[in-house]
């Protein structure tokens, strides 16, 4: 542990402005969620029938996790949902980045060399992250928010998000030590987070023990302002505890540079990488894999729970007249549906944009030197990642589309007519989702050293999407996220303005980052 | 003979910093051009200008014929290159990146790479990741050595071989030249610079201080003399360093005024006098220092 603090110091340092600007942006949510409820909702009857008819449906629960109560506390309680997968993510990717990253750089050889402790660079990952979120927790448990909330239900549901946090700092950790390289390592902890998001939203709408199964899940078990149900934050300190014991354990039986499984030998040579797409494929093809078959069984698992759920309320003669009169069973699993692929579009733009900005990696990485030293033009090795960034993006969501259409359309015994729409539904997102990709070509193209801002307006567009009809924001404002006009399919109307327009702007976008791309400085 | 880089009063700034004032530098064809300056002196910076990675603020850049920022393409048909630094991909082995950029380059002599691979004791099937500093080294030259190019443009090409594989490069680069190749050389290791180098540039703060042959280089620099005269002398004009020592004299001249001090010497009655040429390292010295100094 020896050298733990200074490392600390090092972490606080070159993280002094993302580190408050995640706690600060995400302690206001809940607050901001409570506000908006005792708004909307003045009286209890009002706050009962909301919580019996929309928090309470299906598709409400399945993305956003189960109500337990209808105090503003308990819906406030049940909105937060996505923030412990929010937190969840920050936090694994902050302890991957303080470790395996560190690693692949080469820069932690120059720490060990010096007077640090085998654990140490592990030990401060893990405690910079835990104190982050526990000062979130503590954050969000005395922001004030307008209406009395019990101040043990406040503590308990800030802890939660706290301890959630914390759970996946192991998972990171852990992911970190498995495998040889930061890529694969962020890989293998999304997956897990996805699973655990998968469960949830799978046990969610019929409280099944599935729900158990997932960290992500606890959180919302503890029944903040409902149940104040302590005990279970034990469950996920307790993973952390197994995980990051396990990180320790695999990081003194390696060498630094090496992970679990043992690099292979390569072949002596190629025929086949002539050119540049044939690189950027070879480099492209893990991500483009990965998301197709991470949102492929996304599909077919949420597809599922989408008609199980309507089946359990139909059977029941009171929801069965509440949902009649919120518009049917057919209609009220298309705006499932509907809903779903609109969260599911971020997720997929998260991917053009990692696969845009793959060309910033290979810039700073100074790959792209020796690449360009050759007789390939600036235009053509930037257009090979190009193709991928906009074609990935549309096979993962053709292949979501596929899996939700068939399983949903099993559910209803439709599959031959679902899966034509579920599928047109998914590819409808793909305007919004290029825009995304767009922005990262722009910005690599015309402010290189700003290319991380794509991130930043994915976040920003994510975050007016989850609060802005909640605040009641100016439509202005809510028109500048490309989601907002995203024709709501299946059941809502195909109009072809938002498409066209929205194809235009990502192909603009595109045009420009090649034009400043051919004329700026490399490197 | 024509020339295969002709660079004039070239200019690049970085912001406040600026890396280039007013470089000029003329390589001809067929000849091997050693490129010395201190670190940070702006060797790198002309390189990627002449690769057409940056756009130079004010200035001309020629390369075998043509403009290094337009015609990048149809030149990089022409010319290999190695960084300083190599950097690979992780995942691709080394005869990969071998293959990928012979091919990128327009095709690459399969005998040749064979050869290289050979001589380098260079294994391709290890993985990016797996090489060290020196192996990584190895990849970048036998993927340009083995292209049939006219030009060749290194930069600190061998930082991190051992002296057996230096020496497998020197003698690489002697075949080069004896094929007919141009070669710009930009290197620290003075030995390298001598046994190859048919001419030099030295740069400093992103401007050409000398050019020109090392003979011609070492003519401009100063002899050390030591000599023991039959009567003592008061004063020496036009050396440096004087040092008297009773009859013993020591000092160091320019060789312009090698022959008149001689002659000064000699009216004093010179009884034993050892005189050593400069050497290279003295001559990079003082122009390092300068620069270090400035």
């Amino acid at each position: 542990m020896t050298g733990s603090w200074q490392l600390i110091r090092l972490i606080l340092r070159r993280d002094r402005i993302i580190l408050p600007l995640w706690v600060l942006i995400l302690c206001a949510l809940p607050a901001s969620y409570a506000a908006s409820y005792a708004g909307l909702f003045p009286d209890d009857a009002a706050r009962r029938q909301y919580a019996a008819g929309t928090a309470g449906s299906p598709s409400f629960e399945s993305l956003l996790g189960p109500i337990f109560g209808d105090s503003v506390g308990a819906l406030t309680a049940q909105r937060v949902g996505t923030l412990y997968a929010i937190v969840a993510l920050i936090s694994l990717l902050t302890v991957i980045r303080h470790t395996r990253t560190e690693e692949d750089a080469g820069r932690r050889e120059l720490i060990a060399a010096t007077v640090v402790g085998r654990h140490a660079a592990l030990s401060a990952a893990l405690i910079v992250t835990a104190a982050a979120n526990l000062l979130l927790g503590l954050l969000i448990a005395v922001t004030p928010t307008g209406s009395d909330l019990a101040a043990g239900g406040s503590l308990l549901l800030g802890l939660s998000i706290a301890v959630t946090g914390i759970a996946f700092a192991g998972v990171g950790a852990l992911a970190a030590q498995l495998t040889e390289n930061a890529g694969p390592a962020r890989g293998l902890a999304i997956l897990v987070l996805g699973v655990a998001f998968l469960l949830r939203a799978a046990g969610d709408p019929t409280g099944s023990w599935v729900s158990w199964l997932s960290p992500v899940a606890w959180g919302q078990q503890a029944q903040p302002f409902a149940g104040d149900k302590w005990w279970v934050l034990a469950l996920p300190l307790a993973l952390f505890a197994l995980l990051a014991g396990a990180a320790y354990m695999l990081s003194v039986r390696r060498d630094v540079g090496a992970g679990l499984l043992p690099a292979r030998l390569g072949p002596a040579g190629s025929t086949r990488l002539a050119s540049p797409l044939a690189l950027a494929w070879r480099l492209q093809r893990g991500l483009l894999i990965g998301w197709s078959v991470g949102l492929g069984v996304a599909g077919l698992a949420l597809g599922g729970t989408a008609t199980a759920a309507m089946d359990a309320l139909a059977d029941n003669p009171e929801m069965a007249d509440i949902m009649a009169r919120l518009g049917g069973t057919a209609s009220l699993a298309d705006a499932f549906v509907s809903g779903l692929l609109g969260i599911l579009a971020i997720a997929v733009s998260a991917y053009g944009i990692q696969a845009a900005l793959r060309m910033r990696a290979e810039e700073t990485g100074l790959r792209t030197e020796p690449v360009l030293a050759t007789s390939v033009g600036r235009v053509s090795w930037a257009l090979s990642h190009v193709v991928f960034a906009i074609i990935g993006p549309a096979l993962a969501l053709l292949v979501l589309g596929l899996t939700l259409g068939i399983s949903y359309g099993a559910g209803l015994g439709d599959v031959g007519g679902q899966i034509p729409r579920v599928v047109g539904a998914a590819l409808v997102q793909l305007p919004a989702v290029a825009v995304l990709t767009g922005l990262s070509v722009a910005l690599f193209g015309l402010l290189p050293r700003l290319s991380t801002l794509a991130w930043g307006a994915l976040a920003a567009f994510l975050l007016l999407g989850q609060v802005g009809a909640i605040l009641r924001l100016d439509p202005v404002v809510l028109d500048l996220s490309p989601y907002t006009h995203t024709p709501h399919l299946p059941g809502g109307t195909l109009t072809a303005t938002p498409v066209l327009a929205l194809s235009a702007i990502a192909a603009l976008l595109i045009l420009a980052g090649l034009y400043g791309f051919r004329r700026r400085d490399i490197g | 003979m024509s020339n295969a880089i002709m660079v004039s009063g070239l200019h690049k700034s970085f912001g406040r910093t600026h890396a280039l004032n007013g470089l000029n530098l003329t390589v001809g064809t067929g000849e091997v051009h050693g490129f010395l300056g201190p670190n940070g002196s702006g060797k790198s910076t002309t390189i990627r200008v002449l690769l057409g990675l940056l756009k130079a603020d004010a200035g001309t850049a020629r390369l075998l014929g043509g403009d290094p920022w337009r015609d990048a393409t149809t030149l990089h048909r022409r010319l290999a290159y190695v960084p300083g630094d190599v950097t690979l991909w992780p995942n691709l082995s080394g005869g990969e990146v071998i293959d990928l950029l012979g091919r990128l380059r327009g095709g690459l002599n399969r005998q040749r790479r064979a050869d290289l691979l050979e001589r380098f004791d260079l294994d391709p099937r290890k993985k990016g990741r797996a090489y060290s500093k020196g192996n990584r080294q190895k990849v970048g030259l036998v993927a340009a050595l083995a292209s049939d190019v006219e030009l060749l443009i290194l930069d600190e090409p061998t930082s991190g071989l051992d002296p057996l594989m230096e020496e497998v490069f020197r003698d690489c680069i002697l075949e080069e030249k004896r094929n007919g190749r141009t070669v710009l050389l930009s290197s620290h290791i003075l030995a390298e610079v001598e046994q190859l180098c048919d001419r030099v540039s030295i740069i400093r703060n992103g401007e050409t201080v000398e050019t020109g042959t090392l003979t011609e280089l070492r003519h401009l620099s100063r002899t050390s003399v030591t000599a023991d005269l039959a009567t003592p002398i008061k004063d020496l004009p036009d050396v440096h360093d004087l040092h008297i020592d009773g009859s013993r004299v020591r000092f160091q001249v320019d060789a312009d005024h090698l022959d008149a001090v001689l002659k000064h010497l000699s009216h004093a009655g010179v009884r034993g006098l050892v005189s050593q040429p400069p050497t290279l390292e003295e001559l990079f010295k003082r122009h390092y220092e300068v620069a270090a100094r400035s």
